[in-house]
């Protein structure tokens, strides 16, 4: 993967001028090749990790892991039935895995309530899906590579040789 | 009390900064570009096989050399990489990091009176540990060449007293290191007066722009040479005191002699997982060191700009930059930065006399804080401009 790309994925704040200084290349080559990212879609956004386990107020959310069996269409396999699922904007994440499910799904509600109903109403009833299997998150350690816990005082000592 | 202090220990001058090191210790909030160590914690394959080492009971000693596994593994290491042999049965000590492996070969070849040659300016430990052994340090300043030690240099030093050299590269604190064309040269005055060159290269997986050359690979200098390396830089294991000297046998023997009655060996844990670094975790080295790659070269570019004029080092994690512009010596500039600023870097003056007016600047820590450290050293600049 391309440097720039790199160095985003771990901080979306840092500037072009920052990344051109450590990469030892001009900031309008750097400001270019970002746009380009953006248009051709490899960059899709910029986004804040927040540790919402420390939030509690009242709309903290759940989650819950969702398993799907579907049934694949002629010619367009599972992506047809995939994109009527990820529609609902209740879905954060959908994958097609192997093993004895087809689609992984992370949804998001507010209340365990909201997700049941949402599974129940919309997802189970939906043609071409044969079962589903709800998991709720019960605690979050570590999501995409961030260990969700406050980060820890230095260890170092503050000056050695 | 003085007089039962050994004379010899009492001629060692103490570190003209311990103070000043003092002082950065009992200050809060301190951004310190201070730090002789990585700021990456121990890659985790390498921690779970510590822990893994304890719960099976790993808690003996091992042979005096060291786990015959890790020296195996070196061994091998070191063949694959370097094409450099070396013997795990006899020419390969495990040793309490660098610094222990130094000071047994200082101790395995000096006699009183005997000279050593110290490029300076050098790690801290070189001078005194030279005078413990009874031997006399000759300097070699190295400032005015870009701080690189040159063959003409070492001949015009050089006497029929000199027994040994040092050699330090990718440097502390200077950054620089040599190629191979450089070594060369230095190896050919080192042959020619038949010095034993300590090979003090710990920093060698950190160099950024050509691949590291042991100085043993080169032609005809394995027999003159001691390889010192260990695992603290590179895989970020600085507490757990592991590093390796690899020589001629008659140095390892001697070396190991003095290293079975003072410290018996390294301990199981740590010799156990810095195995497991050799086999598993050599892609993380190259992970951290392309970390530490941008900063270096976001830190050279800012200091240049802010008026701290520094090379780009070839390898290590330090900067050495010059503040001659300011009018302050090191000791001075470190002090009021540190007061004035809450940032700390080490004074260029504990690495010997040739590192007066010079900052070592660790960029062993997260690019946040190195920013937040440039804005802080051009405002400190500023002021000390304005009050001129």
């Amino acid at each position: 993967m391309d440097e720039i790309l790199e160095i985003l994925e771990k901080d979306a704040r840092i500037t072009p001028e920052e990344i051109a200084k450590m990469l030892n290349k001009s900031p309008r080559k750097i400001r270019e090749m970002i746009k380009r990212y953006e248009k051709e879609g490899i960059i899709l956004g910029y986004k804040t990790v927040i540790n919402k386990e420390l939030i509690r107020d009242a709309n903290s959310e759940v989650r819950a892991l969702i398993e799907v069996n579907v049934t694949p269409q002629k010619d367009v396999g599972f992506d047809k039935i995939a994109e009527r699922i990820y529609s609902f904007p209740e879905v954060k994440s959908c994958y097609l895995v192997s093993g004895t499910y087809d689609l992984l799904l992370i949804v998001e509600g507010k209340d365990l309530h909201t997700v049941s109903s949402f599974v129940a109403e919309k997802l189970a009833p939906l043609e071409n899906v044969r079962g589903t299997v709800t998991h709720f998150l019960l605690k979050k350690y570590k999501e995409d590579g961030v260990t969700l816990k406050h980060r820890e005082e230095n260890k170092r000592i503050a000056i050695s040789y | 009390m003085k007089e039962i202090i050994s004379k010899k220990v009492q001629k060692i001058k103490p570190s003209g900064i311990r103070q000043f090191f003092d002082l950065v210790l009992g200050m809060k909030e301190v951004i310190s570009l201070g730090v002789g160590e990585p700021d990456f914690v121990t890659p985790w394959p390498i921690r779970e096989v510590g822990i893994f080492s304890l719960e099976e009971g790993f808690t003996t000693y091992t042979s005096n050399k060291g786990l015959y596994k890790l020296r195996l593994t070196i061994a091998r290491y070191l063949k694959n990489r370097y094409n450099l042999e070396y013997s795990p049965e006899d020419e390969i000590l495990i040793t309490v990091g660098v610094s222990e492996a130094f000071d047994l070969v200082l101790r395995a070849i000096l006699n009183p009176q005997d000279k050593v040659l110290i490029p300076q300016p050098s790690y801290v430990s070189y001078e005194p540990l030279t005078e413990l052994c009874g031997a006399i340090p000759i300097y070699i300043d190295t400032k005015d060449n870009d701080f690189k030690l040159t063959p003409e240099a070492i001949e015009k030093t050089v006497d029929n007293k000199t027994k040994a050299i040092i050699l330090n590269y990718p440097n502390n604190p200077t950054g620089v290191s040599y190629r191979k064309k450089e070594l060369e040269a230095i190896k050919k005055v080192i042959l020619k007066h038949k010095l034993i060159c300590i090979s003090d290269e710990i920093y060698s997986d950190l160099t950024y722009d050509f691949e590291h050359i042991p100085f043993a690979t080169l032609s005809k200098a394995k027999q003159y040479t001691v390889y010192l390396n260990g695992f603290s830089k590179s895989y970020a294991m600085t507490g757990w005191r592991v590093g390796y000297a690899c020589g001629p046998k008659e140095i390892i023997s001697a070396m190991t002699k003095i290293h079975q009655y003072a410290i018996m060996c390294v301990p199981t844990i740590s010799q156990m997982a810095a195995c497991e670094a050799l086999h598993s975790a050599r892609h993380l080295v190259e992970q951290m060191k392309q970390v530490y790659k941008r900063r270096r070269e976001f830190i050279v570019k800012e200091l240049n700009r802010i008026g701290l004029k520094c090379l780009k080092p070839d390898g290590a994690f330090y900067v050495f930059a010059s503040i001659k512009d300011t009018g302050l010596n090191s000791l001075d500039f470190a002090q009021r930065l540190l007061k004035e600023k809450k940032v700390a870097v080490v004074p260029g003056t504990a690495f010997g006399r040739s590192g007066e007016g010079y900052i070592r600047i660790s960029y062993t820590c997260s690019f946040e804080n190195l920013k937040e450290a440039i804005i802080r050293i051009e405002d400190f600049l500023r002021n000390r401009k304005e009050k001129k």
